[in-house]
């Protein structure tokens, strides 16, 4: 569903540009809203959450998909954690579906996907090992690929038939559109703006995107 | 078939670890009807190396499991290849129930009143089978549900076929790497089932052999070609056959 959000950005508590390629991971605190734009269009943002209290428990695409009954995610969608807790809710998104069953892309997956040859690209899990490896805020929760799991797409599309095909189409995004999200509890982000140019999740030219934070309504 | 390694009944949910040597399979067997087996792979030798649903689903340009799939880990290699199938679809999408769940659809039984008639969670009955090999909560990813057919119509919504596994319905794994392999015959957590009354399920392991040059599973794709290239490369050298 189609949903604005009325918060300025000049109010915002954090407003960064993650380049094209790189990964990010950041802290948004219960209550706070959490805004991901794609700045020039068909980006694929993957992601993951964690419980910043305690990472074991992190976000679970089939949890989220068997509580809402729906593949996708728009507005009113939760995300949930494995223990079944919302850990996030979308409360604005002017793209209107994320995907919840494309993963990350792999160097070794990339071998399968395209060719043996692919491995040494750049890849979203390569991405998440080197946040984990840099970030104090995965470092002091002993975070690795153990904590890795089946990630959001924000902005892509991977349409599933009824007959069970499944196929990453061109994006529905544009520039400017975003997707908007208060958090339930304490969550650790950690995101890939994906480098993957072997198929059209990010109309073969990954782009920047800008993350902000608000604080909690008063 | 005359090369059966061993046999064992698991009963409806009831949860099952155990390892299948690369060269084995095994034959799962709905042995009432509306079986549901929630099931996920490990490389024995490494057990970060596990069965990622979005690589297997992406590789294979399928939402479900049927005969020519293989499941991928997340490290590019084949864990196991279903080499025989009497049902035809097998969930990859919804998960497992948890204990809130449970209790919310069935009530709450416990060991003093209903001794072993347990009424298990999916998630309970995989984390305890986890556990006993040092894994736990951040090792339990999604899952196969095999026997159960979940569908997604065209605004994404699910829709679960009840009783779509028959009694004596079969699904065949062969292992493509030394597995770990951890199961729960739980329902599935979209049965609109009221009663607890999940189906036993048979195991049947056998010798299956190494997957051959014209293997149906290998040649399904061009990804599936290079997913074996990969898996073999794991075991070069090791002095084991590999095709």
């Amino acid at each position: 569903m189609l949903t604005t959000s009325n918060l300025i950005p000049g109010n915002a508590v954090l407003d960064e540009i993650c380049a094209a390629g790189e990964p990010w991971m950041g802290m948004v605190k219960q209550g706070q809203i959490f805004r991901i734009l794609d700045l020039e269009g068909n980006q694929a943002v993957d992601t993951l959450f964690y419980n910043a209290a305690d990472p074991e428990e992190r976000y679970s695409a089939v949890d989220t998909i068997r509580r809402q009954g729906n593949l996708y995610l728009t507005t009113g969608s939760v995300l949930y954690s494995g223990e079944g807790r919302p850990m996030l809710k979308i409360i604005a998104d002017t793209c209107g579906r994320h995907d919840t069953l494309g993963g990350a892309c792999a160097a070794e997956s990339n071998t399968v996907r395209y060719a043996l040859e692919k491995r040494p690209m750049h890849s979203c899990r390569d991405n998440f090992m080197h946040a984990l490896a840099h970030c104090d805020c995965a470092r002091h929760r002993h975070m690795t690929k153990r904590d890795i799991t089946a990630n959001v797409n924000f902005f892509m599309n991977v349409p599933v038939t009824p007959e069970g095909g499944l196929t990453f189409a061109d994006g529905i995004s544009a520039p400017g559109k975003y997707v908007e999200m208060r958090a339930e509890m304490d969550v650790v982000v950690l995101i890939s703006n994906c480098p993957q140019l072997n198929n059209p999740c990010n109309a073969y030219n990954p782009t920047p995107i800008r993350l902000l934070v608000w604080d909690a309504h008063r | 078939m005359n090369n059966i390694l061993w046999e064992e009944t698991v009963p409806g949910g009831n949860h099952w670890s155990g390892v299948l040597r690369r060269d084995t399979a095994l034959r799962l067997t709905d042995l009432e009807g509306g079986a549901n087996v929630a099931a996920l792979f490990y490389n024995r030798e490494e057990k970060l190396e596990r069965y990622n649903m979005p690589d297997t689903l992406k590789a294979q340009h399928t939402a479900f499991l049927t005969a020519g799939n293989v499941c991928y880990s997340d490290m590019g290699r084949v864990l196991c290849s279903i080499i025989g199938d009497s049902v035809g679809w097998h969930d990859t999408l919804s998960g497992v129930s948890d204990a809130a769940l449970v209790a919310e659809k069935y009530g709450t039984v416990n060991f003093q009143t209903h001794r072993n008639d347990m009424v298990r969670s999916g998630r309970d009955g995989l984390l305890i089978e986890l556990g006993k090999w040092g894994l736990g909560k951040r090792d339990l990813v999604a899952n196969v549900n095999f026997f159960s057919k979940v569908t997604a119509d065209a605004d994404g919504n699910l829709h679960f076929q009840p009783r779509h596994s028959k009694a004596g319905d079969t699904v065949e794994l062969r292992f493509d790497m030394d597995v770990l392999v951890v199961l729960s015959t739980a329902p599935h957590p979209l049965d609109p089932v009221s009663q607890y009354k999940p189906a036993a399920v048979k195991l049947t392991a056998w010798h299956a052999g190494t997957a051959a040059v014209d293997d149906v599973c290998r040649n399904a794709c061009p990804q599936n070609q290079r997913g074996f290239i990969n898996t073999e490369r794991f075991y070069a050298g090791s002095g084991r056959r590999s095709c």
